[in-house]
């Protein structure tokens, strides 16, 4: 067991635990934090990305250890109500299925607006073809990020 | 198919169970909502639905067991229905919305728990949760406007029919009264069920058939708890199960129990037995492994290091047989003992091919048809067992006491689970309590819950609420697959090119895919359907449209293969069965409607502009009907560097009335993108009973760069009573695949996934 001082959405947050905890299971056990979602435990689905000091990284393979100083947004850091320009482009497209993944898609797309305002096609493909979508809402994902890209 | 154009009475004859019934009066004058949000009955169960909505007023007028209003006016429609991505929360209460006559934009949707008091057919399946909801959610909305406009005649002392409604308001146009839902539901809830309502006239509708959003939108995108993993109470602890490494193994012995139980945060190690000896399963309980290991603790974390500590010992099953009773129907079913692997599948499966196996339809001579052919053309096609890779792994939350279950998770049918429940519990219905959440996909897998039953029965041995999570190798690796396939086509063509004989044999382990009445049942003089199921320990179950999503591609591949060898256009070749199936149908029982048939793949052909691109571009087309619905694809491929590339889809879908189109749309794309995943990448292999993946690094899944870059959605246009959309445009796109990629690489794809055989 060891003490972290964790930095989540801007505010620190305590924490005694098992350094070898993923981020994943920090949040969604230890600070109730459910919206970053566990599909794969290994790095393989994006359900769980949140962002480590704004890079998009898997939460299912970041141990508590790991994480320092760093500052760390999850997808209920985005916004209070769903008023980031991601959130709303994906509200504009529909862009849910099931909406299990979506947290993670979202997560992803922000991360790389950040570093790349304008992406085209192929900056998209290979910026979320880390996430899987099992419902098949691709297109969608890809026209909101389009979109949020505008605002 | 009805036709609803004509505005008639529709006589209430759901009465099954009384849905309609506004509650009895509870003295003075406000019925309490059987939902949560009424607080006080079920306040220690409260749901992770209605996060954002918690200021909302407790006291609601109860005009149906869908519909409930406060004084002032808050509209709340209940969703009966579980939603796990097809639409049904958004849809469904649509429905109600429009005969009701209100404004969605005042319409707050909840999801109902369980209740068979109020409503019936309350499971996700067979996409039939708006082909069968149709009628009796627009007579519920119809009954309580009724309801509404004769409080108001009362009140103002008018005729009733001189009382209009209009987005929520009531009208009295010659006096110039007016008042809001809100002030007249309480007198509405008093007043008698009408005998009989009137619904609207299709051309009236002002919210069916208009795009609206998803209603969970916003709680989705900021990451509110909405799924049954997301569950959090009061101690509640975290369980995760060990089940065999194979399929052919059971449980025999813990070997460190002492030490796994002494592991930092873990409560508890023990077995349970799923289901009692001799109980008799039904359609829904599994097969599965009937013994696992339970690991309680605190945390998800701890609980997946203890499970990497334990030490088990498994045995060999013994050959057995199953009772079932499959929804009245008395099966026996042989689970044979021995571990099984892929190899050995394929061999049998070819060998029954070759054998004469169960007919299950003869029309005319084939067998002289076949004698007489001037070219047979035979083709056999396979398709592995294939996982479901929900994206939400099966989870489930239980707190069971002496007293009562209290339950809450992601289940495509949940009244048949709570009857299992209650069997293997002994404890009567009215002491469980299921409360169902958002499913993180459910694909035909949710279906099943022997998760469910896992989850009490460890609530019940630690006395605790706990939430059972598998991991996503327990997810995909415990059984419950899509059957393994193979199926033989035979073709009789005549010195005219002209089809005179149709065979079709098929095989599954352990379940036959065949559908003897479908297409081109009926458009053939001489067709002979034969199948065979194998016996396997290899668990299977539903998976999105069942069966149809093996032999569609079966059937589709081939009859563009056919249409080749007669030198016509492959939809002009279906379209001249289908004209054939309607003008001098053969047999007595075809499943399909020739013309609607035939309308998806004029509309395709239209929309594709199939006529001017299948000469310059790769092209591949298919159709199929199922579920009641009726689907047409054409994709434009090309293949770089042994990859392909899916340019462009354009689908025709006719499910009737479109209820929320852009939904329709959503899940057609969805279908399709699935569709092509599954076709090039999707399989599920055992090696001596091991299943050979465990997670997305073996088990490929589409991701965003493999998806088509366009997808065009059109949907026929009538009004036809709607049908469903979750499974329908599913199973052609996998012919239309094959079909494309034929032209792409010269190269006809047999076996699934196609990816194996690209080389
Ligand atoms: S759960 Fe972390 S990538 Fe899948
Ligand atoms: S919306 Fe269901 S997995 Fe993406």
């Amino acid at each position: 067991m060891a003490k972290y001082n964790l930095k989540i959405n801007g505010k620190i947050r305590k924490v005694d635990i098992d350094p070898s905890t993923p981020m994943l299971w920090v949040l969604r056990d230890h600070l109730d934090m459910p919206g970053t979602k566990y599909g794969c435990g290994m790095a393989q689905c994006g359900a769980c990305t949140v962002h480590l000091d704004g890079t998009a990284v898997r939460s299912c393979s970041l141990p508590v250890s790991a994480i320092g100083k760093g500052a760390i947004t999850t997808i209920e850091g985005l916004s209070e109500n769903g008023t980031h320009p991601v959130q709303k482009a994906w509200i504009e497209h529909d862009v849910a299925q099931c909406g299990y993944c979506q947290s993670g898609q979202i997560m992803s797309a922000v991360a790389l607006l950040k570093e790349n305002p304008k992406p085209t096609d192929a900056d998209i493909d290979n910026a979320m073809s880390g996430n899987i979508c099992r419902c098949g809402t691709y297109l969608r994902i890809k026209e909101a990020i389009k979109t949020a890209s505008k605002n | 198919m009805t036709n609803i154009q004509n505005m008639k009475p529709v006589k209430k004859t759901y009465n099954r169970r009384s849905f309609l019934k506004s509650s009895a009066l509870s003295g003075g004058g406000f019925l309490l909502s059987i939902g949560w949000l009424s607080s006080g009955q079920r306040s220690a169960f409260k749901s992770t639905d209605n996060q954002t909505i918690t200021n909302l007023p407790s006291n609601w007028n109860e005009l149906n067991g869908f519909i409930k209003i406060t004084a002032d006016n808050v509209i709340k429609i209940m969703s009966p229905n579980p939603e796990g991505g097809q639409g049904v929360k958004t849809s469904m209460p649509m429905i109600v919305a429009e005969e009701l006559d209100v404004n969605w934009k005042n319409v707050i949707v909840e999801q109902a728990d369980l209740d068979t008091k109020h409503f019936t057919r309350q499971f996700i399946g067979g996409s039939q949760a708006i082909h069968q909801g149709w009628k009796p959610l627009r007579t519920a909305g119809a009954t309580a406007r009724q309801m509404l406009r004769e409080a108001a005649a009362t009140q103002w002392q008018v005729p009733v029919d001189e009382v209009s409604t209009e987005l929520g308001i009531l009208y009295h146009k010659k006096s110039g009264k007016s008042a809001k839902y809100g002030e007249m539901a309480s007198a509405a809830s008093r007043i008698p069920i009408p005998k009989e309502v009137k619904l609207k006239d299709v051309k009236d509708f002002k919210i069916i058939g208009k795009s609206k959003s998803n209603v969970d939108i916003e709680k989705i995108v900021t990451g509110k708890p909405l799924f049954g993993i997301d569950t959090q109470k009061e101690g509640m602890l975290i369980a995760m199960i060990i089940h065999p490494p194979a399929m052919g193994l059971k449980f025999k012995a813990i070997q460190n129990e002492d030490v796994v139980k002494k592991m930092k945060g873990i409560k508890d190690v023990f077995p349970i037995k799923i289901f009692n000896e001799g109980y008799e399963k039904t359609f829904f309980d599994t097969l599965n492994f009937n013994e696992v290991v339970a690991v309680v603790g605190n945390s998800t974390w701890e609980v997946m290091k203890a499970k990497k500590a334990l030490k088990i010992d498994w045995e060999p099953i013994q050959s057995s047989t199953e009772n079932r009773n499959m929804l009245g129907r008395k099966l026996t079913v042989k689970i044979p003992s021995g571990l099984e692997s892929s190899t050995e599948h394929t061999e049998k499966l070819a060998e029954m091919l070759k054998k004469p196996l169960n007919v299950l339809r003869k029309d005319g001579d084939p067998e002289t048809a076949f004698k007489n052919a001037t070219k047979i053309i035979e083709r056999t096609y396979t398709g592995p067992f294939l996982a479901h890779n929900c994206m939400e792994p099966m989870n489930f939350y239980a707190y069971v006491t002496d007293e009562k279950a209290e339950l809450a998770g992601p289940l495509q049918k949940p009244e048949f689970t709570e009857q299992a429940l209650s069997a293997r519990l002994g404890m009567p219905l009215d002491k469980i309590d299921i409360q169902i959440t958002r499913l993180g996909g459910g694909f035909g897998k949710r279906s099943y819950a022997h998760w469910l039953l896992e989850a009490a029965l460890i609530s019940q041995k630690v006395k605790a609420p706990v939430k059972l999570i598998y991991s996503r190798e327990d997810d995909m690796t415990s059984g419950i697959y899509r059957p393994a396939y193979s199926a033989t086509y035979r073709a009789a063509l005549d010195a005219n090119n002209d089809l005179i004989g149709f065979h079709v044999k098929a095989v599954g382990i352990p379940e036959s895919p065949l559908f003897p009445n479908r297409f081109p049942a009926g458009a053939v003089d001489n067709y002979l359907a034969e199948d065979f199921t194998i016996d396997s320990n290899i668990t299977v179950g539903s998976y999105r449209a069942p069966r149809s999503n093996f032999i569609a591609a079966a059937e589709q591949s081939f009859l563009d293969e056919v249409a080749e060898a007669t030198g016509k256009d492959p939809i002009e070749f279906r379209l001249d069965l289908l004209k054939k199936a309607k003008e001098k149908p053969v047999g007595k029982t075809n499943d399909y409607d020739p013309a609607r048939y035939a309308g998806v793949l004029e509309l395709v052909r239209e929309k594709s502009g199939w006529e001017q691109a299948k000469t310059t571009r790769k092209l591949g087309v298919s159709a199929y009907y199922c579920h009641d619905s009726y689907a047409a694809h054409v994709l434009d491929i090309e293949v770089k560097n042994g990859e392909p590339i899916v340019k462009n889809v354009c689908c025709a879908i006719d499910c009737g009335i479109v209820v929320n189109p852009d939904t329709a749309k959503n899940m057609a794309e969805g279908a399709v993108i699935d569709g092509i995943g599954v076709a090039l990448f999707g399989k599920m292999t055992f090696t001596k009973g091991v299943p050979d993946k465990n997670n997305f690094h073996t088990y490929r899944m589409i991701r965003m760069n493999e998806a088509p870059k366009k997808i065009d959605v059109h949907f026929v246009q009538n009004n036809i009573d709607p049908s469903g959309m979750g499974e329908p445009a599913y199973p052609p796109v996998f012919g239309a695949l094959a079909n494309a990629l034929y032209k792409a690489t010269g190269k006809r794809f047999y076996q699934q996934p196609f990816m194996d055989f690209m080389g």
